[in-house]
């Protein structure tokens, strides 16, 4: 089993190509920044260089997308050499990836795709962060999904779920706020109840983002401001948590970086003040 | 239903919408599945726009978005990454558009260029740098950005048009078939149009021929004078436009 990630308490912003130009001529107030580890493992050209020159002025936290760990089929080994040379490169904070699926037998949805929870994926989703681990040799921080399906065949809760896979494989949390939202509105589970039953110690990293309404459930768009009840729900999650890096994660409709930087200052003050009253 | 009968089920849904696969996930996931089918097609879609916006541009948007959807249907996503997943599309666009080859030819160039902007850097060789080189022995590396395309129409000179913001012009094919030489420029992908001439001198360097053999070629072709005359030029030029890597003789080239 992997060494445990050490915490690192902060906030932080993703870094997006609007952006790329403040991050990288100015100095911006923010204690990390986290890439999307896929638009960064590529050969060369500009994308490398400007990861190494904001890495010069930030730490870096690498989230991928396309590891798929619920794959019933295994990793691509191709994949994970290239993450590899990506992490030796950059010695990130942190190196994440989603408890969901996106690839099987070839084909690659790009997606997000939903795992049911069985005793069966369970061992399909630690043995492949185990592999990934190895290859990685460090631990991984795997992050919560959104949903927008649950299966019949589930035998256990999504909490559940992760606490046995933290306990099986030695990885982290990437708690996204959001998606505990997002899924227990379209699968009507309480929230609360999710945040009081994953290992709050395992937890590294917490994602804020926002959401908007489709027509029969709430969709995870990142293309908004983080609305209310997720901040509610930060709150809570900030007076069980101990440090932790906290980051504002807009993906679509990217605003000035003013805006995210006012975001993450409304962050700092409810993490703060959930942490304070917390330890009262 | 076990693991990896329920993720073939679900790519059958994504890639057939095949009902057959729906029901077997279950009829508690059926509003849900269509968010996921959405943001299949919906992602994909945007991919080809975002890579290939001019000829996006050139087509319109219902005809570009009906390509997409055929070669969506056609050819399902299998890298781990999405930025590859246009590079097919030129060949879709030759089938569904057999007689306006500028449409796949706009597209190639716009992939081709795509994929120079993240290939492996290397160092090009300066003017002073090849005073050092051994020209008896050497053979040219090229920049592994480099890529050829051939050339019928004028859609270079579409894709300019459309990059400044102008009218572009009819489409056209060219007097004699051309080619285009894409490759990146520090971290600008950038492109020109080649000859013949130039399009067989770079593929006999990158099949490993050392320079002499080069300028006995080019001699061969336009005669002694001309031909080493030429072989200096395309030296300069290359150069110039960074192309070349390095110089040394075929053993230690690689």
């Amino acid at each position: 089993m992997n060494a445990s990630v050490p915490t690192f308490s902060g906030y932080g912003l993703g870094l997006r190509r609007e952006h790329y130009r403040d991050f990288l001529e100015t100095a911006i107030d923010v204690d990390f920044v986290e890439v999307i580890s896929e638009n960064f493992m590529v050969d060369g050209g500009r994308p490398r260089d400007i990861l190494r020159r904001v890495r010069e002025r930030h730490p870096v936290a690498l989230h991928g997308v396309s590891m798929s760990i619920g794959s019933a089929d295994g990793l691509d080994r191709a994949y994970l050499e290239r993450l590899k040379a990506l992490v030796d490169e950059i010695e990130p904070l942190f190196v994440s990836d989603h408890l969901s699926w996106s690839r099987f037998e070839g084909f690659n949805s790009h997606d997000l795709l939903p795992l049911p929870y069985t005793a069966e994926a369970l061992d399909v989703v630690c043995a492949n962060i185990g592999l990934a681990q190895d290859v990685l040799g460090r631990a991984m921080l795997v992050e919560n999904p959104s949903s927008y399906v649950a299966f019949d065949g589930s035998t256990m809760s999504e909490w559940a779920f992760i606490d046995a896979m933290c306990q099986r494989t030695g990885c982290h949390l990437l708690l996204d706020v959001n998606n505990i939202h997002v899924s227990a509105v379209n699968h009507g589970f309480d929230p609360v109840a999710y945040l009081d039953g994953i290992p709050a110690a395992r937890v590294r990293q917490v994602h804020l983002a926002g959401h908007s309404q489709g027509e029969d459930m709430l969709i995870d768009t990142h293309d908004r401001p983080v609305p209310t009840p997720v901040w509610t729900l930060y709150e809570h999650a900030m007076s069980r948590l101990g440090p932790v890096a906290t980051m504002i994660e807009r993906d679509d409709a990217i605003p000035p970086l003013d805006e995210l930087l006012a975001e993450l200052k409304t962050a700092r003050r409810i993490g703060t003040a959930a942490r304070r009253k917390a330890a009262a | 239903m076990n693991l990896a009968a329920l993720q073939g089920d679900f790519r059958g849904w994504l890639v057939e919408a095949s009902e057959h696969a729906a029901r077997r996930i279950g009829p508690a996931a059926r509003p849900g599945l269509s968010v996921y089918q959405n943001n299949y097609r919906t992602q994909l879609v945007t991919c080809l726009a975002e890579t290939l916006g001019h000829t996006h541009a050139w087509l319109g948007d219902e005809a570009f978005l009906a390509a997409s959807i055929a070669h969506i249907d056609a050819v399902p996503p299998h890298a781990w990454t999405l930025d590859v997943y246009p590079a097919g599309f030129a060949e879709t666009l030759a089938r569904l558009y057999p007689g306006d080859a500028e449409v796949s030819e706009l597209a190639a160039l716009e992939w081709a260029l795509s994929r120079a902007f993240t290939a492996p850097d290397a160092a090009p060789m300066s003017l002073t740098d090849l005073a050092a080189v051994d020209w008896d022995t050497a053979a040219l590396r090229f920049a592994p950005s480099l890529q050829i395309l051939p050339a019928t129409t004028n859609a270079a000179a579409i894709w300019s048009a459309l990059a400044a913001g102008e009218t572009p012009p009819a489409a056209a094919r060219l007097p004699e078939a051309a080619a285009l030489l894409v490759w990146r420029q520090d971290f600008a992908p950038t492109f020109r149009t080649i000859d013949a001439v130039e399009e067989q001198a770079i593929a006999l360097c990158a099949a490993g021929q050392d320079f002499t053999a080069l300028c006995a070629s080019l001699a061969e072709t336009l005669g002694e004078k001309p031909g080493m005359a030429r072989a200096a030029a395309l030296l300069g030029k290359w150069i110039g436009d960074g192309l070349i890597i390095g110089a040394a003789p075929p053993s230690t080239a690689a």
